[in-house]
């Protein structure tokens, strides 16, 4: 055990390597086609994708909750811990549902952890008073898990799994079962912790804009297979296939003839450089409203909304062809308007 | 207040049901204490006969107590672990098994003490021994203590617990005794006194396995209704009653839902 200090920022956290982890469930379902991953020490792997894509499996298999198919191998750093159960592998788990004891008090279930590795009375009081400082819980520690709002129980959760300093720290959608406003600030507190802490994290999610806050890397995942793994800037800028296009944030696709550099609709020549295809992409974000003179294409508004932040137009650019743009524009926008308007080419993306 | 025709019709209607149900426990208690029934209350009222009734049966009384209490251990030892598979394990073949535990209950009793002679009456030992009752009495208590402790442990989110608790280090001996049986008390407590209530009164079963050296109170009971005075067999009733009703009122207590009570304020 790792008794260091009084420092809760003191871990001996590990990196992870996933080698050939599939999983089959018994009745023939594939949940997780054979993955290879590697985590490094400290950093924070955000698993995103739609439900039944694969990724809470592959936390589990992380966790030591399932098996994977012979031949997989699960490392938290140069140990094999493929065969031990979750207990003995010295990991922090986060639920969905909380999962807290309601059969204990706040501080009992912060100190459970402890109590099972049978730590010394006056040590596990001292930790369970670190924790309940760390996660601003002071006041209800010897409160009753029903007398506790949903942000304060994953508070509690949170707590419970960082008291026993574990060497990796596992969240499964710990904010999916909160409101919009409480998600963003417990958010916030996550991503604290797991920056100040500098502990190896695996986060799963189906949200992108939490996927994006917190991770160092993200890995978007389908039907059981990680579609793409890289920064949040590469996965939003470079989105490596259609489905991470289309799954992080949203995705104008206009087709046309090729004209050189350019790609010819019916509302004009829209600029995409010395790479062309038929189809390209862009983001809504980087369409831009500009003069006549700088105009690409000339878009008839089909309907336009504004958002206070901004304004969003449903744009026709011919063909029956539709683009979404976004712009902070204080214009007053009406259907049926026509708009000039413009894409920077290194905006665009070509995707098969 | 004046209140209207049909709040006094209800009434009475409830008043007529009532006395119908408690009448004859009355009468019958009355009977246990009165010096001769046959003459009436007139004849006085004693406690000779209760105190008969403690010297012929007590051992009956004892052996009651010792019965459903065994019960209680065996039913607790079996029920509580096989309601733990049975909410683990969600498939075919435990919804069968479920449905085969409650078996007991809707054969006649006769039945199942009929099937128990058969099959054991040749080892004497076992035959004559007050653990053959013990026998019926698992048999037909089982289900009770299965259904009620099942009932919780599909209501918590169980495995999520265990997951929870498995990740914090513990084993499963650890998670059973930490977090699995204290998340499970209602449960367990309501099929404790269930079990202990059936156990006590239990006739059917009992009256065909007993010997005359292991009569229980019930059917001690009607023993003492079928050879003895009226008063010894009313006066019998009344020790009967003295021990189930506690059991019964704990019963409706704890099957009241659960109030908030509130700790901890601050």
């Amino acid at each position: 055990m790792d008794n260091n200090s009084g420092n809760p920022a003191k871990l001996n956290t590990v990196g992870i390597r996933l080698n050939a982890c599939g999983k089959t469930f018994p009745d023939g379902t594939r949940a997780l086609e054979p993955v290879q991953l590697e985590i490094n020490p400290g950093e924070t792997v955000v698993l995103l994708g739609p439900s039944g894509c694969g990724k809470t499996t592959m936390l589990r298999i992380i966790a030591g909750l399932e098996q994977p198919d012979a031949g997989g191998q699960v490392f938290f750093g140069e140990q094999d811990v493929t065969p031990l159960p979750i207990e003995q592998r010295h990991v922090g788990m986060v639920f969905q549902s909380y999962a807290l004891f309601p059969n204990m008090s706040v501080a009992e279930n912060i100190a459970y952890g402890l109590k099972v590795r049978g730590m010394a009375e006056v040590e596990k009081k001292q930790r369970v008073v670190e924790m309940l400082s760390m996660m601003h819980l002071e006041s209800f520690a010897e409160r009753r898990i029903d007398q506790l709002s949903g942000g304060q129980r994953q508070r509690v959760a949170l707590a419970r799994a960082l008291a026993v300093r574990p060497r990796v720290l596992l969240l499964d959608e710990p904010l999916t079962a909160l409101d919009a406003k409480l998600r963003e600030s417990l958010r916030a507190e996550i991503d604290r912790l797991l920056r100040s802490l500098k502990i190896t994290a695996v986060y799963v999610t189906h949200d992108q804009s939490e996927a994006m806050a917190l991770g160092d890397r993200i890995a978007v995942m389908e039907k059981g297979r990680i579609a793409q793994i890289g920064s949040p800037r590469e996965i939003y800028y470079r989105p490596a296939t259609r489905f991470v296009a289309d799954f992080i944030g949203s995705m104008n696709r206009v087709q046309g003839m090729v004209d050189g550099e350019s790609l010819q609709l019916p509302s004009g020549l829209l600029r995409v450089g010395p790479r062309v295809s038929n189809e390209v992409l862009f983001r809504p974000e980087d369409v831009r409203i500009v003069s006549n003179g700088e105009a690409q294409l000339q878009a008839k508004i089909v309907s336009a909304f504004f958002l206070g932040d901004h304004t969003r137009l449903i744009l026709d650019v011919g063909n029956e062809q539709t683009i979404t743009a976004e712009t902070v524009d204080r214009r007053e926008f009406k259907p049926g308007d026509i708009v000039p308007i413009a894409v920077d080419s290194e905006a665009i993306l070509f995707l098969e | 207040m004046k209140r209207s025709l049909r709040f006094y019709l209800q009434l009475a209607f409830t008043v007529v049901v009532c006395a119908f149900l408690v009448v004859p426990v009355v009468l019958s208690i009355m009977a246990g204490v009165t010096e001769n029934f046959f003459v009436g209350i007139k004849s006085g009222l004693t406690f000779r006969w209760v105190v008969e009734v403690w010297t012929l049966y007590n051992k009956t009384i004892f052996l009651s107590i010792g019965i459903a209490l065994a019960t209680l251990a065996v039913t607790l030892l079996i029920g509580i672990p096989a309601a733990y598979v049975l909410a683990r394990r969600q498939n075919r073949y435990t919804r069968w098994i479920e449905e085969l535990i409650v078996l007991p209950v809707a054969v006649p009793g006769l039945a199942t003490a009929l099937a128990l002679i058969l099959l054991y009456g040749q080892f004497s030992g076992f035959r004559i021994s007050w653990t053959f009752i013990l026998v019926g009495h698992v048999l037909f208590t089982l289900p009770f203590m299965v259904r009620s402790v099942l009932a919780v442990m599909s209501a918590i989110d169980l495995k999520t617990l265990e997951d929870a608790a498995a990740s914090l280090g513990a084993s499963f001996t650890q998670r059973f005794f930490h977090v699995i049986l204290p998340n499970c008390r209602q449960g367990i407590l309501a099929g404790a006194l269930m079990v202990v209530t059936l156990s006590m009164g239990e006739f059917n079963i009992t009256w065909m396995l007993h010997t005359p050296l292991t009569m229980t109170l019930p059917v001690g009971l009607a023993d003492s209704y079928a050879s003895m005075r009226l008063e010894i067999g009313s006066a019998y009733t009344i020790v009967f009653f003295i021990m189930i009703i506690p059991l019964l009122v704990a019963m409706q207590w704890m099957s009241e839902p659960a109030k908030v009570k509130p700790r901890f304020l601050s």
